[in-house]
């Protein structure tokens, strides 16, 4: 059997493909072409890990947490912390290796969707370092909920498009962006924030986000002298799960565990975890696991988090799933937030609540195993942008208190 | 390619044979409900139109601009479902002879059953499918769905196509390859791109039977220009806006007045 690691686009297994209209095929193969040259070309590699190094401040750190433990059946925890990132969170890896690759084909315009908004605000900052002109598509339910990030995109000079068609949220705002960039492929380079969409996309993005991974290995053996037995992430599309997955997937000691947004409940419906429904279908470019009714119309998903509210997920983890080298499980909204506040109390870290997904699967998984298990979680962003949120949830607010 | 049982491909032909070609039209089914998009199909046909796109209301539409979008939402809203397009073609090719070809998103064919879609879309009296976010490489089970059910299949074919996709819309597509006026979405256009006649006359170069141009038409004299160079005019958005602004009646006086564009004088 080859390696895992090296299975590349545009299929995994019977996922993934290129279901677009045939305006965007040209474009797909020039950015395909474009980043095939730019993997092997030690020009490119270098400019990049150096922006990594002086400007996100990689390598990302590992934290160890034992009070959180505590509360996970005293298993090791280990955090890899993506939250310290410039920007917030992991998502400025991938964007810093697209916007280098839209400057190399003359591309003067960055278009991109969010939900939380660190993608945006990701795609905002590398437009102003790249003095590039950016638009950011946002559904409208997102734009409400994660206000500070609309803000900080403004502040560093994108104009932000609140999308208000379908269920307003991440799907939709992504149907806007695809729909912009038909009419822009000549000047605009769409910079998809996760490992969805059409090929090469999904390789693409995952062999910007590797880094977390690979760094990972090394940090965790140095600590603890070998693997963790468990890796876990929390799964929107799942471009960060994916970037800390890949360095263990020829690994077969280590367990894959990613955790998607159960929202109030699988039974209630009012979910986003489109893997564990494991229905097949074609959304936004790539056949994958999506949430969709029996006529094939996509089903609106509900996540407490705006980064998980997706109905569908990136084929390579429909794949992952299917050949069972991953497992996939819910976390509904109650658990990611006692992970958030156990996390914060314990340990100082404020989690984003997409993050907290995984810190709550961590707190399961610990529980089941007990001491002796090492168990690696994806802390992919930081909760500021979810105070507002967070203080709602828990009813921290003084009576009369501004608006956060 | 050239093919005797293409319904498209037919009502085309008698149209191009005569020295002008056709005028093919775009209404979602279900907009605003069910018989109302039957019998306002049935009304572009009784005002000039030679051909009927029957859009199937989808969830994500991303080739749709803001009209067709609003009205494939209200489409659903209503309830419209996927077996529902069967009843539609089957009753507007009773009370008419165009030809009825169904525009769809490949999901809801795809979880339908692609053989079963298109068997239905058959027995219907369907002429076939235009599928625009289906490339011919990802069309393998389609194409061999509608070879069995002697359906049409419509492929596309944009400005940014190369010489090489081109040669493949022509190859895959039966009836007619959807040649796209301009690099965008559905929704009516001040001026028909003159990236449209370039492409036509590439895919002429790679010997194609019928090339039909879309996306932007909204007058008479765009289609008459238009059809100078191509064998057909796709009409969505305009028409799509006259019924849900004033009902058949706007419709009626909208699509005479955009078939006549097609008059051979
Ligand atoms: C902090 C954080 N984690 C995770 C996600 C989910 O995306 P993905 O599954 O692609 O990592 C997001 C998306 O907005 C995010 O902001």
């Amino acid at each position: 059997m080859p390696n895992l690691r090296d299975v590349v686009g545009p299929y995994f297994g019977d996922f993934g493909g290129r279901f677009v209209p045939e305006s965007l095929i040209a474009a797909l193969d020039e950015l395909d072409e474009a980043y095939k040259a730019a993997a092997v070309d030690p020009a490119f590699q270098a400019e990049l890990l150096e922006l990594h190094k002086t400007y996100t401040g990689r390598p990302s750190i590992i934290t160890e947490v034992p009070r959180f433990a505590e509360h996970a059946g005293g298993a090791r925890i280990i955090l890899k912390r993506e939250d310290l990132n410039h920007t917030g969170s992991h998502k400025i890896n991938n964007v810093l290796g697209q916007a280098l690759l839209a400057r190399r084909l003359g591309k003067t315009r960055l278009i991109a969707e969010t939900g939380a908004g660190q993608h945006g605000v990701a795609t905002a900052t590398a437009a102003a370092l790249f003095g590039m002109e950016c638009v950011v598509y946002m559904g409208q339910v997102d734009t409400e909920r994660q206000a500070l990030n609309v803000a900080r995109m403004r502040l560093l000079g994108a104009e932000v498009v609140s999308v208000a068609t379908g269920s307003r949220t991440l799907k939709d705002a992504i149907n806007d962006a695809l729909r912009d960039w038909v009419s822009s492929v000549e000047t605009t380079h769409y910079v998809l924030g996760t490992v969805a969409g059409p090929h090469p996309f999904p390789t693409m993005v995952r062999d910007f986000h590797k880094i977390i991974g690979e760094e990972a290995k090394v940090q965790v053996r140095e600590l603890t002298g070998g693997l963790p037995d468990i890796v876990a992430a929390c799964i929107g599309g799942g471009s960060n799960a994916i970037g800390i997955f890949d360095a263990f997937l020829d690994d077969p000691s280590v367990e894959l565990r990613g955790f998607e947004a159960g929202g109030d409940g699988i039974e209630s419906g009012r979910h986003a975890a489109s893997i564990t429904l494991g229905r097949t279908g074609v959304l936004q470019g790539a056949k994958s696991y999506l949430m969709q009714d029996e006529d094939g119309q996509t089903v609106e998903s509900h996540s407490i988090s705006a980064g998980l509210d997706y109905p569908a997920v990136g084929p390579e983890h429909a794949w992952l799933s299917k050949i069972g080298r991953a497992q996939y499980e819910p976390v509904t909204d109650a658990d990611a937030m006692e992970a958030f506040r156990l996390l914060t109390r314990t340990e100082g870290i404020i989690p984003a609540i997409e993050s907290s997904h995984a810190l709550a699967g961590a707190i399961r998984l610990g529980r089941d195993r007990g001491p002796g298990t090492t168990i690696l979680v994806s802390l992919s962003g930081r909760g500021d942008k979810d105070v507002a949120t967070a203080s709602r949830y828990f009813n921290i607010l003084d009576e009369g208190a501004e608006q956060l | 390619m050239i093919s005797t049982s293409s319904k498209l491909g037919s009502a085309i032909h008698s149209r191009t044979d005569a020295g002008s070609g056709a005028v093919i039209g775009y209404l979602p089914a279900g907009f605003p409900d069910l018989q109302t998009s039957i019998d306002a199909a049935v009304t572009l046909v009784n005002n000039g139109v030679d051909v009927i796109e029957l859009g199937l209301p989808y969830s994500d539409p991303v080739m749709d601009g803001p009209v067709i979008q609003a009205a494939t939402q209200r489409a659903l809203a209503e309830g419209f479902r996927v077996r529902d397009v069967f009843p539609a073609v089957r009753e507007i090719t009773s009370q008419v002879a165009a030809p009825v070809v169904v525009m769809t998103y490949w999901n809801p064919v795809s979880q339908y059953g692609a053989q079963r879609f298109a068997d239905d879309l058959a027995s219907a009296g369907g002429a076939g499918l235009i599928t625009p976010d289906l490339v011919p490489d990802e069309g393998a089970e389609w194409i061999a769905a509608a070879n069995a059910a002697d359906l049409d299949r419509v492929f596309l074919a944009a400005p940014s196509s190369s010489d090489a996709r081109v040669a493949q819309a022509v190859e895959a597509s039966r009836g007619f390859v959807y040649t796209v006026s301009t690099m965008g979405i559905t929704g009516t256009r001040e001026g028909v791109d003159s990236a449209a006649a370039a492409l036509v006359a590439r895919l002429r170069a790679a010997g194609v039977d019928n090339a039909c141009v879309g996306l932007g038409i909204s007058t008479a004299q765009q289609v008459r220009e238009v059809l100078e160079y191509a064998d057909g005019a796709i009409i969505g958005s305009a028409f799509v806006r006259a019924l849900a602004e004033g009902g058949l009646e706007q419709l009626a006086r909208v699509s005479a007045d955009l078939a006549s564009g097609s008059r051979v004088s």
